[in-house]
Protein backbone atom coordinates (compact mmCIF):
# COMPACT_ATOMS: atom_id res chain seq x y z
CA UNK A 1 0.00 0.00 0.00
CA UNK A 2 1.33 2.96 -0.99
CA UNK A 3 0.19 5.98 1.41
CA UNK A 4 2.04 8.68 -0.15
CA UNK A 5 -0.06 7.96 -3.28
CA UNK A 6 -3.42 7.72 -1.14
CA UNK A 7 -2.92 10.85 0.35
CA UNK A 8 -2.07 12.73 -2.73
CA UNK A 9 -5.28 11.72 -4.54
CA UNK A 10 -7.51 11.65 -1.34
CA UNK A 11 -8.84 15.50 -2.42
CA UNK A 12 -9.41 14.02 -5.90
CA UNK A 13 -11.78 11.43 -4.40
CA UNK A 14 -13.07 13.94 -1.89
CA UNK A 15 -14.46 15.91 -4.82
CA UNK A 16 -15.25 13.13 -6.79
CA UNK A 17 -17.54 11.58 -3.95
CA UNK A 18 -19.33 14.97 -3.18
CA UNK A 19 -20.60 15.36 -6.88
CA UNK A 20 -21.54 11.55 -6.73
CA UNK A 21 -23.56 12.64 -3.71
CA UNK A 22 -24.87 15.81 -5.17
CA UNK A 23 -26.30 14.09 -7.96
CA UNK A 24 -27.35 11.99 -6.30
CA UNK A 25 -29.70 13.61 -3.68
CA UNK A 26 -30.89 15.98 -6.68
CA UNK A 27 -31.64 12.86 -8.40
CA UNK A 28 -33.59 10.83 -5.49
CA UNK A 29 -35.37 14.15 -5.04
CA UNK A 30 -36.90 14.72 -8.18
CA UNK A 31 -37.23 10.93 -7.90
CA UNK A 32 -39.50 11.15 -4.53
CA UNK A 33 -41.42 14.06 -6.94
CA UNK A 34 -42.20 11.98 -9.68
CA UNK A 35 -43.28 8.79 -7.63
CA UNK A 36 -45.50 10.93 -5.30
CA UNK A 37 -47.02 12.42 -8.56
CA UNK A 38 -47.57 9.11 -10.47
CA UNK A 39 -48.75 7.95 -7.01
CA UNK A 40 -51.77 10.40 -6.33
CA UNK A 41 -52.57 10.02 -10.25
CA UNK A 42 -52.55 5.75 -9.59
CA UNK A 43 -54.38 6.57 -6.46
CA UNK A 44 -57.07 8.97 -7.38
CA UNK A 45 -57.71 6.96 -10.37
CA UNK A 46 -56.88 9.91 -13.14
CA UNK A 47 -58.24 8.43 -16.33
CA UNK A 48 -55.60 8.61 -19.06
CA UNK A 49 -53.24 9.70 -16.80
CA UNK A 50 -53.22 6.73 -15.02
CA UNK A 51 -52.31 4.46 -18.54
CA UNK A 52 -49.41 7.31 -19.27
CA UNK A 53 -48.44 6.52 -15.56
CA UNK A 54 -48.63 2.44 -16.17
CA UNK A 55 -46.34 2.71 -19.30
CA UNK A 56 -43.78 5.11 -17.96
CA UNK A 57 -43.25 2.45 -14.83
CA UNK A 58 -42.77 -0.79 -17.04
CA UNK A 59 -40.36 1.25 -19.04
CA UNK A 60 -38.03 2.80 -16.54
CA UNK A 61 -38.46 -0.71 -14.56
CA UNK A 62 -37.27 -3.05 -17.20
CA UNK A 63 -34.39 -1.06 -18.74
CA UNK A 64 -31.04 -0.86 -17.24
CA UNK A 65 -29.74 2.97 -15.94
CA UNK A 66 -26.96 2.31 -18.03
CA UNK A 67 -28.79 2.39 -21.05
CA UNK A 68 -30.91 4.87 -20.15
CA UNK A 69 -28.40 7.05 -19.64
CA UNK A 70 -26.74 6.62 -22.87
CA UNK A 71 -30.16 7.32 -24.87
CA UNK A 72 -30.56 10.72 -22.89
CA UNK A 73 -26.74 11.51 -23.16
CA UNK A 74 -25.73 10.32 -26.80
CA UNK A 75 -29.16 10.03 -28.56
CA UNK A 76 -31.78 12.38 -27.70
CA UNK A 77 -28.96 15.66 -28.80
CA UNK A 78 -29.33 13.97 -32.33
CA UNK A 79 -33.02 15.39 -32.21
CA UNK A 80 -32.12 17.90 -30.75
CA UNK A 81 -32.38 17.81 -26.93
CA UNK A 82 -29.65 18.83 -25.08
CA UNK A 83 -28.07 18.34 -21.77
CA UNK A 84 -25.34 18.46 -19.95
CA UNK A 85 -23.68 15.69 -17.93
CA UNK A 86 -25.12 16.95 -14.54
CA UNK A 87 -28.34 17.10 -15.67
CA UNK A 88 -28.10 13.67 -17.62
CA UNK A 89 -27.38 12.70 -14.78
CA UNK A 90 -29.99 14.24 -12.13
CA UNK A 91 -32.39 13.04 -15.28
CA UNK A 92 -31.18 9.54 -15.41
CA UNK A 93 -31.61 8.72 -11.51
CA UNK A 94 -35.29 10.56 -11.33
CA UNK A 95 -36.81 8.70 -14.81
CA UNK A 96 -34.86 5.22 -13.25
CA UNK A 97 -36.14 6.27 -9.20
CA UNK A 98 -39.35 7.70 -10.15
CA UNK A 99 -40.90 4.42 -10.92
CA UNK A 100 -39.63 2.97 -7.96
CA UNK A 101 -40.61 5.77 -5.89
CA UNK A 102 -44.21 5.27 -7.11
CA UNK A 103 -44.04 1.12 -6.43
CA UNK A 104 -42.87 1.94 -2.81
CA UNK A 105 -45.76 5.16 -2.18
CA UNK A 106 -48.36 3.14 -3.76
CA UNK A 107 -47.96 -0.42 -1.38
CA UNK A 108 -47.61 1.78 1.43
CA UNK A 109 -50.97 3.61 0.59
CA UNK A 110 -52.59 0.47 -0.34
CA UNK A 111 -51.63 -1.62 2.87
CA UNK A 112 -53.97 1.13 5.09
CA UNK A 113 -57.33 -0.69 5.34
CA UNK A 114 -60.49 0.37 4.25
CA UNK A 115 -62.01 -0.16 7.77
CA UNK A 116 -59.32 2.20 8.63
CA UNK A 117 -61.13 4.71 6.22
CA UNK A 118 -64.59 4.43 7.04
CA UNK A 119 -64.05 4.56 10.85
CA UNK A 120 -62.37 8.11 10.34
CA UNK A 121 -65.67 8.81 7.69
CA UNK A 122 -67.83 7.38 10.23
CA UNK A 123 -66.14 9.33 13.03
CA UNK A 124 -66.95 12.89 10.95
CA UNK A 125 -63.34 13.41 9.69
CA UNK A 126 -62.94 15.08 6.36
CA UNK A 127 -61.51 13.84 3.43
CA UNK A 128 -58.07 15.37 4.03
CA UNK A 129 -58.39 15.34 7.57
CA UNK A 130 -58.69 11.39 7.11
CA UNK A 131 -55.40 11.38 4.96
CA UNK A 132 -53.51 13.84 7.09
CA UNK A 133 -54.42 11.86 10.56
CA UNK A 134 -55.16 8.04 9.85
CA UNK A 135 -53.82 7.41 5.90
CA UNK A 136 -50.22 9.46 6.00
CA UNK A 137 -48.97 8.24 9.45
CA UNK A 138 -49.65 4.51 8.40
CA UNK A 139 -48.90 4.55 5.13
CA UNK A 140 -45.53 6.32 5.71
CA UNK A 141 -44.67 4.17 7.82
CA UNK A 142 -45.07 0.80 6.09
CA UNK A 143 -43.49 2.41 2.88
CA UNK A 144 -40.25 2.99 5.19
CA UNK A 145 -38.60 0.09 4.33
CA UNK A 146 -38.97 0.19 0.54
CA UNK A 147 -38.28 3.38 0.33
CA UNK A 148 -34.91 3.57 2.05
CA UNK A 149 -33.85 0.11 0.10
CA UNK A 150 -34.74 2.57 -3.10
CA UNK A 151 -32.66 5.61 -1.84
CA UNK A 152 -29.60 3.07 -1.33
CA UNK A 153 -30.23 1.77 -4.48
CA UNK A 154 -30.55 4.86 -6.42
CA UNK A 155 -27.38 5.96 -4.90
CA UNK A 156 -25.54 2.85 -6.25
CA UNK A 157 -26.74 3.05 -9.41
CA UNK A 158 -24.54 6.74 -9.63
CA UNK A 159 -21.84 4.62 -10.08
CA UNK A 160 -22.75 4.26 -13.84
CA UNK A 161 -22.49 8.06 -14.30
CA UNK A 162 -18.58 7.21 -15.54
CA UNK A 163 -20.01 6.12 -18.70
CA UNK A 164 -21.26 9.39 -19.79
CA UNK A 165 -18.03 11.63 -18.58
CA UNK A 166 -19.08 12.79 -15.20
CA UNK A 167 -16.05 12.87 -12.90
CA UNK A 168 -17.55 10.76 -10.41
CA UNK A 169 -16.16 7.84 -7.87
CA UNK A 170 -15.83 5.41 -10.64
CA UNK A 171 -14.30 7.61 -13.47
CA UNK A 172 -11.37 8.94 -10.66
CA UNK A 173 -10.59 5.34 -10.01
CA UNK A 174 -10.12 3.71 -13.30
CA UNK A 175 -8.22 7.25 -14.99
CA UNK A 176 -5.98 6.37 -11.96
CA UNK A 177 -5.58 3.01 -12.45
CA UNK A 178 -4.76 4.19 -16.11
CA UNK A 179 -2.52 6.84 -15.22
CA UNK A 180 -0.35 5.19 -12.73
CA UNK A 181 -0.93 1.52 -12.16
CA UNK A 182 -1.46 1.64 -8.75
CA UNK A 183 -4.80 -0.44 -8.71
CA UNK A 184 -4.47 -1.47 -5.25
CA UNK A 185 -4.25 1.96 -3.96
CA UNK A 186 -6.97 3.33 -5.89
CA UNK A 187 -9.66 0.48 -6.00
CA UNK A 188 -9.24 0.73 -1.70
CA UNK A 189 -9.80 4.20 -2.22
CA UNK A 190 -12.99 4.20 -4.46
CA UNK A 191 -14.25 1.26 -1.62
CA UNK A 192 -13.48 3.45 1.72
CA UNK A 193 -15.26 6.48 -0.36
CA UNK A 194 -18.45 4.31 -1.19
CA UNK A 195 -18.46 2.80 2.83
CA UNK A 196 -18.44 6.57 3.87
CA UNK A 197 -21.79 7.36 1.62
CA UNK A 198 -23.72 4.67 1.60
CA UNK A 199 -23.01 3.23 5.31
CA UNK A 200 -24.55 6.10 6.81
CA UNK A 201 -27.41 5.91 4.80
CA UNK A 202 -27.87 2.26 5.60
CA UNK A 203 -27.63 2.20 9.38
CA UNK A 204 -29.86 5.48 9.39
CA UNK A 205 -32.69 3.56 7.48
CA UNK A 206 -32.81 0.82 9.78
CA UNK A 207 -32.62 3.29 12.53
CA UNK A 208 -35.86 5.22 10.76
CA UNK A 209 -37.79 1.97 10.38
CA UNK A 210 -37.67 1.20 13.82
CA UNK A 211 -38.56 4.58 14.87
CA UNK A 212 -41.62 4.49 12.88
CA UNK A 213 -42.90 1.02 12.98
CA UNK A 214 -45.88 1.76 14.74
CA UNK A 215 -48.40 1.03 11.79
CA UNK A 216 -49.12 -2.56 12.78
CA UNK A 217 -52.15 -2.35 14.52
CA UNK A 218 -54.50 -5.08 14.31
CA UNK A 219 -51.44 -7.11 13.11
CA UNK B 1 -39.32 14.22 -40.44
CA UNK B 2 -35.72 14.63 -39.23
CA UNK B 3 -33.16 12.00 -39.71
CA UNK B 4 -33.29 9.43 -36.84
CA UNK B 5 -30.34 7.25 -37.87
CA UNK B 6 -32.39 3.82 -38.30
CA UNK B 7 -30.96 3.23 -41.70
CA UNK B 8 -27.78 2.09 -39.91
CA UNK B 9 -29.72 -0.63 -38.27
CA UNK B 10 -30.20 -1.80 -41.73
CA UNK B 11 -26.71 -1.65 -43.59
CA UNK B 12 -24.69 -5.00 -43.45
CA UNK B 13 -24.91 -7.14 -40.37
CA UNK B 14 -25.78 -4.41 -37.99
CA UNK B 15 -28.93 -5.64 -36.35
CA UNK B 16 -27.46 -8.81 -36.39
CA UNK B 17 -24.35 -7.90 -34.93
CA UNK B 18 -26.68 -6.14 -31.98
CA UNK B 19 -28.25 -8.80 -31.16
CA UNK B 20 -25.39 -11.13 -31.00
CA UNK B 21 -24.56 -8.61 -28.38
CA UNK B 22 -27.48 -8.66 -26.76
CA UNK B 23 -26.88 -12.77 -26.70
CA UNK B 24 -23.77 -11.60 -24.79
CA UNK B 25 -25.27 -10.06 -21.83
CA UNK B 26 -28.34 -12.73 -21.69
CA UNK B 27 -25.91 -15.55 -21.66
CA UNK B 28 -23.53 -13.68 -18.69
CA UNK B 29 -26.91 -13.14 -17.15
CA UNK B 30 -27.86 -16.94 -17.56
CA UNK B 31 -24.64 -18.33 -16.28
CA UNK B 32 -24.49 -16.13 -13.27
CA UNK B 33 -28.18 -16.78 -12.18
CA UNK B 34 -27.57 -20.89 -12.87
CA UNK B 35 -24.98 -20.41 -10.18
CA UNK B 36 -26.55 -17.88 -7.82
CA UNK B 37 -30.15 -19.27 -7.88
CA UNK B 38 -28.52 -22.71 -5.78
CA UNK B 39 -26.31 -20.80 -4.23
CA UNK B 40 -28.73 -18.61 -2.69
CA UNK B 41 -30.66 -21.03 -1.69
CA UNK B 42 -28.22 -22.14 0.30
CA UNK B 43 -27.45 -19.17 1.81
CA UNK B 44 -30.71 -18.32 2.41
CA UNK B 45 -31.11 -21.61 4.62
CA UNK B 46 -27.84 -21.27 6.45
CA UNK B 47 -29.29 -17.49 7.55
CA UNK B 48 -32.57 -18.97 9.20
CA UNK B 49 -30.31 -21.14 11.45
CA UNK B 50 -29.77 -19.74 14.69
CA UNK B 51 -25.95 -20.50 14.70
CA UNK B 52 -24.36 -17.15 15.45
CA UNK B 53 -21.22 -17.56 13.77
CA UNK B 54 -23.24 -18.73 10.52
CA UNK B 55 -25.58 -15.77 11.23
CA UNK B 56 -22.80 -13.53 11.55
CA UNK B 57 -21.43 -14.39 8.55
CA UNK B 58 -24.12 -14.23 6.33
CA UNK B 59 -25.25 -11.10 7.83
CA UNK B 60 -21.90 -9.67 6.63
CA UNK B 61 -22.03 -11.04 3.41
CA UNK B 62 -25.69 -9.63 2.78
CA UNK B 63 -24.75 -6.00 3.94
CA UNK B 64 -21.54 -5.97 1.52
CA UNK B 65 -23.59 -6.76 -1.12
CA UNK B 66 -26.28 -4.44 -0.12
CA UNK B 67 -23.87 -1.49 0.36
CA UNK B 68 -21.70 -2.01 -2.26
CA UNK B 69 -22.42 -0.80 -5.73
CA UNK B 70 -22.06 -3.80 -8.23
CA UNK B 71 -19.51 -1.90 -10.42
CA UNK B 72 -17.03 -1.43 -7.64
CA UNK B 73 -17.25 -5.41 -6.99
CA UNK B 74 -16.61 -5.92 -10.79
CA UNK B 75 -13.83 -3.37 -10.19
CA UNK B 76 -12.57 -5.30 -7.41
CA UNK B 77 -12.64 -8.18 -9.39
CA UNK B 78 -11.48 -7.81 -12.69
CA UNK B 79 -8.94 -4.78 -11.43
CA UNK B 80 -7.96 -5.50 -8.01
CA UNK B 81 -7.83 -9.67 -8.04
CA UNK B 82 -5.41 -9.48 -11.11
CA UNK B 83 -3.01 -6.89 -9.69
CA UNK B 84 -2.95 -8.75 -6.13
CA UNK B 85 -2.81 -12.36 -7.15
CA UNK B 86 -1.28 -11.91 -10.72
CA UNK B 87 -3.44 -14.38 -12.22
CA UNK B 88 -5.63 -13.10 -15.59
CA UNK B 89 -9.20 -13.19 -15.94
CA UNK B 90 -11.15 -12.19 -19.02
CA UNK B 91 -13.97 -9.70 -18.29
CA UNK B 92 -16.50 -11.85 -19.14
CA UNK B 93 -15.79 -14.27 -16.03
CA UNK B 94 -15.35 -11.59 -13.72
CA UNK B 95 -18.71 -10.57 -14.90
CA UNK B 96 -19.88 -13.79 -14.10
CA UNK B 97 -18.17 -14.39 -10.36
CA UNK B 98 -19.00 -10.94 -9.93
CA UNK B 99 -22.92 -11.18 -10.15
CA UNK B 100 -22.98 -14.48 -9.02
CA UNK B 101 -21.40 -13.12 -5.92
CA UNK B 102 -24.53 -10.60 -6.11
CA UNK B 103 -27.00 -12.63 -7.08
CA UNK B 104 -26.46 -15.70 -4.55
CA UNK B 105 -26.26 -12.85 -2.09
CA UNK B 106 -29.67 -11.30 -3.44
CA UNK B 107 -31.27 -14.50 -3.46
CA UNK B 108 -30.37 -15.78 0.18
CA UNK B 109 -32.44 -13.11 1.69
CA UNK B 110 -35.37 -13.86 -1.29
CA UNK B 111 -35.55 -17.62 0.56
CA UNK B 112 -34.69 -16.23 3.93
CA UNK B 113 -37.80 -14.05 3.80
CA UNK B 114 -40.01 -16.91 2.39
CA UNK B 115 -39.01 -19.27 4.88
CA UNK B 116 -39.72 -17.13 7.66
CA UNK B 117 -42.87 -15.80 6.28
CA UNK B 118 -44.03 -19.29 7.06
CA UNK B 119 -46.07 -18.86 10.62
CA UNK B 120 -45.28 -21.15 13.48
CA UNK B 121 -49.06 -21.98 13.46
CA UNK B 122 -48.29 -23.64 9.95
CA UNK B 123 -45.01 -25.84 12.13
CA UNK B 124 -47.83 -26.54 15.20
CA UNK B 125 -51.13 -27.17 13.17
CA UNK B 126 -48.90 -29.78 11.05
CA UNK B 127 -47.38 -31.55 13.80
CA UNK B 128 -50.97 -31.19 15.41
CA UNK B 129 -52.13 -33.69 13.15
CA UNK B 130 -49.34 -35.85 13.26
CA UNK B 131 -46.67 -35.16 10.51
CA UNK B 132 -42.97 -36.23 10.63
CA UNK B 133 -40.58 -33.10 10.31
CA UNK B 134 -40.07 -34.44 6.50
CA UNK B 135 -43.45 -34.86 5.90
CA UNK B 136 -44.24 -31.25 7.35
CA UNK B 137 -41.47 -29.74 5.12
CA UNK B 138 -42.44 -31.80 2.06
CA UNK B 139 -46.30 -31.02 2.41
CA UNK B 140 -46.64 -28.09 4.15
CA UNK B 141 -43.81 -25.74 4.30
CA UNK B 142 -41.79 -26.38 0.98
CA UNK B 143 -45.32 -25.39 -1.24
CA UNK B 144 -45.55 -22.31 0.63
CA UNK B 145 -42.28 -20.73 0.61
CA UNK B 146 -42.02 -22.36 -2.85
CA UNK B 147 -45.23 -20.07 -3.97
CA UNK B 148 -43.88 -16.82 -2.13
CA UNK B 149 -40.19 -17.45 -3.72
CA UNK B 150 -41.32 -17.95 -7.45
CA UNK B 151 -42.04 -14.47 -8.59
CA UNK B 152 -39.58 -12.92 -6.23
CA UNK B 153 -36.98 -15.22 -8.26
CA UNK B 154 -38.24 -14.22 -11.55
CA UNK B 155 -37.66 -10.85 -10.74
CA UNK B 156 -34.59 -11.12 -9.98
CA UNK B 157 -34.22 -12.49 -13.40
CA UNK B 158 -34.49 -9.06 -14.57
CA UNK B 159 -32.24 -7.51 -12.53
CA UNK B 160 -29.60 -9.52 -13.49
CA UNK B 161 -30.46 -8.49 -16.83
CA UNK B 162 -30.59 -5.12 -16.29
CA UNK B 163 -27.04 -5.46 -14.50
CA UNK B 164 -25.51 -6.87 -17.01
CA UNK B 165 -25.50 -3.96 -18.92
CA UNK B 166 -22.43 -2.69 -16.85
CA UNK B 167 -19.66 -5.23 -18.52
CA UNK B 168 -19.58 -2.29 -20.67
CA UNK B 169 -17.45 -0.63 -18.41
CA UNK B 170 -14.87 -3.48 -18.12
CA UNK B 171 -14.13 -4.03 -21.68
CA UNK B 172 -16.82 -7.03 -22.54
CA UNK B 173 -17.93 -6.61 -25.96
CA UNK B 174 -21.83 -6.49 -25.54
CA UNK B 175 -24.75 -5.03 -26.91
CA UNK B 176 -23.50 -1.39 -25.71
CA UNK B 177 -20.57 -1.99 -26.92
CA UNK B 178 -21.53 -2.95 -30.17
CA UNK B 179 -23.72 0.00 -30.54
CA UNK B 180 -20.85 2.40 -29.89
CA UNK B 181 -19.02 0.23 -32.80
CA UNK B 182 -21.86 0.86 -35.34
CA UNK B 183 -22.01 4.42 -34.49
CA UNK B 184 -18.52 5.34 -34.87
CA UNK B 185 -18.32 3.16 -38.10
CA UNK B 186 -21.17 5.17 -39.69
CA UNK B 187 -20.42 8.27 -37.93
CA UNK B 188 -19.76 9.84 -41.38
CA UNK B 189 -22.66 8.71 -43.45
CA UNK B 190 -25.34 8.88 -40.74
CA UNK B 191 -24.25 11.00 -38.22
CA UNK B 192 -27.74 10.36 -36.60
CA UNK B 193 -26.91 6.61 -35.56
CA UNK B 194 -26.57 6.97 -32.50
CA UNK B 195 -30.91 8.26 -31.66
CA UNK B 196 -31.66 5.03 -33.88
CA UNK B 197 -28.96 2.96 -32.56
CA UNK B 198 -29.27 3.41 -28.67
CA UNK B 199 -33.09 3.29 -28.92
CA UNK B 200 -32.81 -0.10 -30.33
CA UNK B 201 -30.62 -0.54 -27.92
CA UNK B 202 -33.17 0.46 -25.11
CA UNK B 203 -36.27 -1.30 -27.04
CA UNK B 204 -34.45 -4.43 -27.28
CA UNK B 205 -33.36 -4.57 -23.18
CA UNK B 206 -37.15 -3.63 -22.88
CA UNK B 207 -38.45 -6.67 -24.70
CA UNK B 208 -35.69 -8.54 -22.78
CA UNK B 209 -36.76 -7.96 -19.20
CA UNK B 210 -40.90 -6.68 -19.97
CA UNK B 211 -42.72 -10.22 -20.55
CA UNK B 212 -40.20 -11.69 -17.56
CA UNK B 213 -41.73 -8.47 -15.20
CA UNK B 214 -45.15 -9.60 -16.34
CA UNK B 215 -44.95 -13.02 -15.65
CA UNK B 216 -43.87 -12.21 -12.65
CA UNK B 217 -46.32 -10.11 -11.47
CA UNK B 218 -49.14 -12.35 -13.01
CA UNK B 219 -48.00 -15.03 -10.76
CA UNK B 220 -47.60 -12.85 -7.62
CA UNK B 221 -51.06 -12.29 -7.92
CA UNK B 222 -52.32 -15.86 -8.88
CA UNK B 223 -50.60 -17.39 -5.98
CA UNK B 224 -51.46 -14.87 -3.61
Amino acid sequence: MNWDFIMKYLPLYQRAAILTVKIGIAGIFFAILIGLLCMAVQNLKIPVLRQVVRVYIEISRNTPLLIQLFFIYYGLPKIGIRTNATVCGIAGIAFLGGSYMTEAFRSGMEAVEAVQLESAYSLGLTRWQTLQYVVFPQALSICMPAFMANVIFLLKETSVFSAISLMDLMFTAKDLIGLYYQTTESLFLLVVFYLLILLPVSLAGSLLERRLRYAGFGT
Amino acid sequence: MPDLGLEVLLKGKNLARILAGLGVALRISLISLAVSIPAGILVGILMTRRNVVIKAVTRCYLEIVRIMPQMVLLFLVYFGTTRVFGWNLSGELSAVIVFSFWGAAEMGDLVRGAVTSIPAHQYESAAALGLTGIQTYRYIILPQTVRRLIPLSINLITRMIKTTSLVLMIGVVEILKVAQQIIEANRMSSPNAAFGVYLTVFLLYFAACWPISMLAGYLEKRWR
